[in-house]
């Protein structure tokens, strides 16, 4: 059976949860908030930790945005094969949804139409659009509004197989250290190994959004994700960058089937406003 | 404590202030991230005079997000510093007293804060729902047409900022992670 979907349906949807991600930290997140302030054992870092709690509770009573760079929109349907969108097209009704998101919620413009003539749009779209094709008659939006004080700290490299989990830990730590402050610290890493050169970006993306809660499920990548998180909280580089313990709340994994020359990692750095708002059609 | 400060910042307190100190910052400053340095600069080449005197004056790296209706400000905090590493020097140069952004800075820009007797402040970064807090009030001065990146001036108060550079070119980004690691 076909379901149909009126595309403004999906653009009202869209609207709203632009507002709700900028304002609304996820559960999750908050919670790795306050289980890092809960050990951080460096008092400055502490109260650093305790001004970015301090900040989601204002931001969600007050409808305020919790960062200022409501960043640009990353948006991913996952369609499901037996819908049928009508009225229009999928990336007009999310582009419509993102721009009445950001007019209408007093959200940041923050995107340019050209990378050299830098003319900015007035409405924050372009969305980054991500369409997945799924099975089942259900449309799942998720918005994941991406700031660049992170994004612009996050590095792709193609190893070589030699280079193995080495390699991989390596290009990862080196990856926190030349970001520093600059991400605004305690960041959230989705890393991304193996498929493609643009496989690996996508895997890290999704990481990042995602942000699964739990082990993964494969115990090799999950003793690596804990690894990881325990040697950038080894760097010094602490909440803000003014040092302390809690550099980075979490890593998450994602790995796909990749080519017998190849060992592709991309690292997706995420901000304490690791933003996430879903929902069903 | 966090030692209360006005803005414009007398220069004969600048050598009080040190790396690592908290301030709380009341007063006049004036936004500008990229695009604004990007013309300021442009300004500045062509011999023009600037849209704001920048004497003595604090830049704020900020784009905040529109007011809604009934609030002075909407969520404003500090962008990263280091793509304005490239303006900065001149603008100190012509005067410029202190500037607020976050993250570290070139040794280029250290030693023309050094030089200039100048400060460089953190904003504590991603927190912008409660910076929005401490605006008092916001008026675009020059390049309207930037949006967000047009030039404002804010009237603050108690604005909560780090002493990250200071005039001796100390920097938080070097001695706090210093400190905490040889502490532990
Ligand atoms: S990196 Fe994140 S917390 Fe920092 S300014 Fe950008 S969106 Fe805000």
């Amino acid at each position: 059976m076909i379901r149909t979907i009126h595309a403004d349906r999906i653009a009202d949807c869209v609207a709203e949860l632009c507002v709700e991600a900028c304002t609304v930290l996820p559960k999750q997140v908050r919670a790795l908030l306050g289980e890092a302030r809960h050990n951080e054992p460096y008092a400055p870092a502490r109260e650093s930790l305790a001004l970015v709690c301090e900040n989601c509770k204002i931001a969600e009573q007050s409808r305020i945005p919790i960062c200022q760079d409501t960043g640009m929109t990353v948006v991913i349907a996952e369609v499901g094969q037996d819908v049928h969108i009508e009225g229009g097209t999928l990336e007009d009704a999310v582009n419509r949804g993102v721009r009445r998101g950001y007019t209408e919620g007093y959200l940041r413009k923050s995107v340019v139409r050209g990378p050299f003539d830098r003319v900015n749009t007035g409405d924050n779209t372009p969305a980054a659009l991500h369409v997945r094709l799924v099975a089942g008659d259900r449309l799942k939006l998720t918005v994941a509004p991406k700031g660049f004080g992170s994004e612009n700290m996050s590095r792709l490299t193609m190893l070589t197989p030699a280079d193995g989990m080495r390699g991989v830990k390596t290009f990862v730590l080196e990856t926190v250290r030349l970001a520093g402050a600059n991400p605004c610290p305690p960041v959230i890493l989705g890393v991304g190994i193996g498929g493609t050169f643009e496989q690996a970006a996508m895997l890290a993306k999704e990481a990042l959004i995602e942000l699964r809660e739990g082990d993964h499920p494969d115990p090799v990548i999950d003793a690596l994700e804990k690894e990881l998180l325990d040697e950038i909280n080894r760097t010094g580089i602490g909440p803000q960058g003014y040092g302390g313990l809690t550099t980075a709340l979490a890593v998450r994994i994602k790995t796909a089937p990749t080519h017998i020359a190849g060992l592709p990692v991309a690292v997706n750095v995420g901000c304490h406003a690791t933003r996430r708002a879903e929902a069903y059609l | 404590m966090a030692k209360h400060i006005a803005s414009p910042v007398d220069p004969a307190i600048i050598p009080q202030l040190k790396a690592g100190d908290s301030v709380l910052l009341s007063g006049v400053v004036y936004t500008a991230r990229d695009a604004a340095h990007a013309r300021m600069l442009e300004t500045i080449k062509n011999g023009e005079a600037l849209p704001i005197d920048i004497r003595g004056q604090t830049i704020f790296y900020a784009g905040p997000t529109p007011a809604p209706p009934g609030r002075v400000s909407g969520a404003i905090g500090p962008t990263t510093s280091f793509r304005m590493d490239a303006f900065t020097p001149a603008l100190l140069e012509r005067g410029l007293q202190a500037i607020i952004g976050k993250g570290d800075r070139g040794a280029e820009v250290i030693r023309a804060i050094k030089q200039a007797g100048a400060v460089y402040f953190t904003a504590p970064a991603g927190c912008a729902a409660y910076l929005s807090k401490c605006v008092k009030s916001v008026e675009a001065v020059a390049y309207e047409d930037l949006g967000t990146e047009s030039i404002k001036r804010l009237t603050v108060h108690d604005l909560p900022l780090m002493v990250a550079v200071d005039c001796e070119g100390n920097d938080i980004y070097e001695l706090g992670p210093q400190a905490w690691l040889s502490g532990s």
